[in-house]
């Protein structure tokens, strides 16, 4: 999927995330994190946010993630969403994999 | 040899020794003060009233390396630390101990003058905000060292710190220096209730200053801490924010994860064999801890049970059930609301104790020792039942030793109440960041996920299976919180020593290390 806008997703509640999503053309992929639990989780948080791109065939994007100790679920539908939002896209794909 | 008095007196006698004869005794002209009660207090020989605390400070010698010592029942609403402290700052005097029995956030103006070298060292049980953040950070050349209630007690009554100075607000004091937490005359606006901690710190300083906002008649009855202990007092406009010092009614909790995990500690302690008529009990201030008594109250009233007493910080729920005549008596050393504040001025059963009576493990009384159950919060746990009260999951210091370890150890079943999970952090570990409270003395874990008791207390073990609790072992609960938040990385700490946990006989049981700033 291509980003085209800015993709927002997500609350500042905490065990929530939001995720800001731009285009970085021919940039690759670059994470910005803040989260309450950077010290114990911001690998974690990061790999999570990458390979879900990964998987939406995202290449080049910036994500700002502002993180209140969301899970790893949580983070995927974030991210997924902000995407879908980005890029214009109605095709949701909601089913549990 | 003739007296003072026109008598013979031997100068000597066998098995008594040589004989101090007596003399008249002459101050000022005058044999003795025949001035009126009131006149007599203020008595430039005898008062006590200092026109302010920089006065104070100077007449009580205070110099360059000695300690000083403050209390906390004001908590987060105390003017009279950073009063004093800026005072002592504008003096020059530098070096000082500050032996406080605990600190919070409002003491954030303590930063410079650590700084400024005012403050060289800090013994204190808790830490919080600003301060705490900056200890943690390595401001400090010397450790803090953290002081379990009853350790400090010990460490005090023991000589083995020493107390030079001992500022002591109180909101009520007669000019003679009767003092309390409350006034029998008045609705002093800074009540705290009982000054459990600030009369151990009375009886053993080498001086003792008390700060009031509230000068009352003499006798100032009944009092917490007696005139007989008082070298000096200083009357200033306010000694705290009343907002701050108490909040009016704690509010029972309507967190779903703390009201469930509340009622299962209510139901470990209905099948734990220590709910007998005349049990003994003691409840954190946590949300969980404080619904606990909620749902005990109803297992009272259904089996007819009765307790003796309820020791510690006492709070407005524990108030409705002395009140309602299912807690007979109640030992007070800290009072945790303004429900808890009157009680201790209107009901004789509520009675206030110091801190070393409460707590210290040399006391003969130690109150701790006659517990049957206590229920304390945790920040984390570990598979060994260690228990951190101090350092938040980012290692910086956030908390208190308070009672814990204390009560703990005295208790005959120490239950912990916390949540599996807190955001995204898990509550049990495989090694807590910093032990404050030894597993061998913690008996069980509630959580909202399930129930674990330590493998030292098979009883309760066997107690808890019997009631259909759904009993796990600890490890087993650790591998469902790690399924749902994933395992944490372990902090990054500095070698820099930032703090000594002492546990409460003094020993050292646990250091605190700089966090290492990024990754």
């Amino acid at each position: 999927m291509k980003i085209h806008d800015v993709g927002i997703a997500g609350t500042l509640e905490s065990s929530d995330i939001i995720i800001h999503i731009e285009k970085n053309e021919g940039k690759g992929i670059e994470i910005e994190l803040k989260s309450t639990v950077e010290n114990q989780f911001g690998n974690q948080i990061r790999k999570v946010i990458k390979e879900t791109l990964q998987e939406l065939g995202v290449t080049d994007a910036i994500v700002r993630a502002n993180d209140k100790g969301a899970l790893d679920c949580t983070i995927r539908a974030r991210v997924l969403t902000a995407v879908n939002r980005s890029a214009h896209s109605n095709n949701l794909p909601w089913e549990v994999k | 040899m003739l007296n003072g008095i026109g008598r013979e007196i031997p100068e000597e006698i066998l098995g008594i020794g040589t004989m101090r004869s007596f003399e008249k005794i002459i101050t000022n002209g005058q044999v003795k003060n025949i001035q009126r009660s009131g006149e007599r207090q203020r008595n430039p020989e005898k008062n006590k009233i200092l026109d302010s605390i920089e006065t104070a400070i100077r007449e009580t010698g205070l110099k360059d390396g000695m300690t000083i010592s403050f209390h906390h029942h004001f908590r987060n609403g105390d003017y009279v630390v950073n009063m004093v402290m800026d005072a002592i700052a504008a003096m020059g005097i530098k070096d000082l101990v500050l032996a406080s029995s605990s600190l919070s956030e409002i003491h954030a103006p303590l930063v410079k003058h650590i700084r400024d070298g005012v403050i060289r060292r800090i013994e204190t049980s808790g830490l919080r905000g600003e301060l705490a953040q900056a200890i943690s950070n390595g401001i400090m050349d010397i450790p803090v060292v953290i002081n379990s209630h009853g350790g400090r007690a010990r460490a005090i009554a023991s000589k083995e710190l020493p107390i030079d100075v001992a500022f002591l607000g109180v909101p009520s004091c007669d000019s003679y220096g009767n003092a309390n937490g409350y006034s029998s005359d008045n609705s002093a606006v800074s009540a705290c209730g009982s000054l459990g901690y600030a009369k151990v710190d009375a009886q053993h300083a080498k001086n003792v200053v008390l700060i009031t906002d509230n000068l009352v008649e003499y006798p100032n009855v009944p009092f917490s801490i007696p005139a007989s202990q008082v070298d000096y007092i200083v009357v200033v406009d306010s000694i705290g924010d009343p907002k701050g010092i108490v909040s009016g009614a704690t509010r029972y909790t309507n967190n779903p994860k703390d009201l469930l995990i509340a009622k299962q500690a209510a139901a470990v302690i209905e099948a734990s064999g220590y709910f007998y008529d005349g049990f003994s009990m003691q409840t954190g201030s946590g949300g969980a801890s404080l619904a606990t008594t909620r749902f005990l109250r109803d297992r009272m009233l259904a089996a007819n049970i009765k307790a003796s007493f309820a020791l510690g910080g006492i709070t407005g729920q524990i108030v409705a059930l002395h009140e309602e005549g299912l807690i007979k008596k109640l030992l007070d050393v800290q009072s945790f609301d303004l429900k808890a504040v009157e009680s201790l001025k209107n009901n004789p059963c509520h009675y206030q104790i110091d801190a070393e009576y409460y707590a210290s493990p040399d006391n003969a009384g130690s109150a701790v020792n006659q517990l049957d159950v206590v229920i304390l919060s945790a920040l984390e746990i570990d598979l060994d039942f260690n228990v951190n009260v101090i350092t938040g999951s980012d290692g910086v210091i956030r908390g208190a030793s308070g009672g814990h370890c204390d009560t703990a150890a005295g208790a005959s079943m120490a239950i912990i109440v916390a949540p599996l999970i807190r955001g995204r952090m898990p509550s049990i570990l495989d090694r807590v960041n910093t032990v404050v409270t030894p597993g061998y003395t913690i008996d069980v874990l509630v959580t909202d996920q399930g129930i674990a008791v330590n493998p030292l207390r098979q009883d309760l073990y066997s107690s808890l299976k019997a009631a259909k609790l759904p009993v796990l072992s600890i490890e087993e609960l650790k591998a469902k919180a790690d399924r749902i938040v994933g395992r944490p990385e372990p902090i990054k700490w500095e070698d820099k020593i930032v703090g000594l946990v002492k546990y409460r006989d003094g020993s050292v049981i646990d250091v605190i290390r700089q966090v290492k700033k990024g990754l």
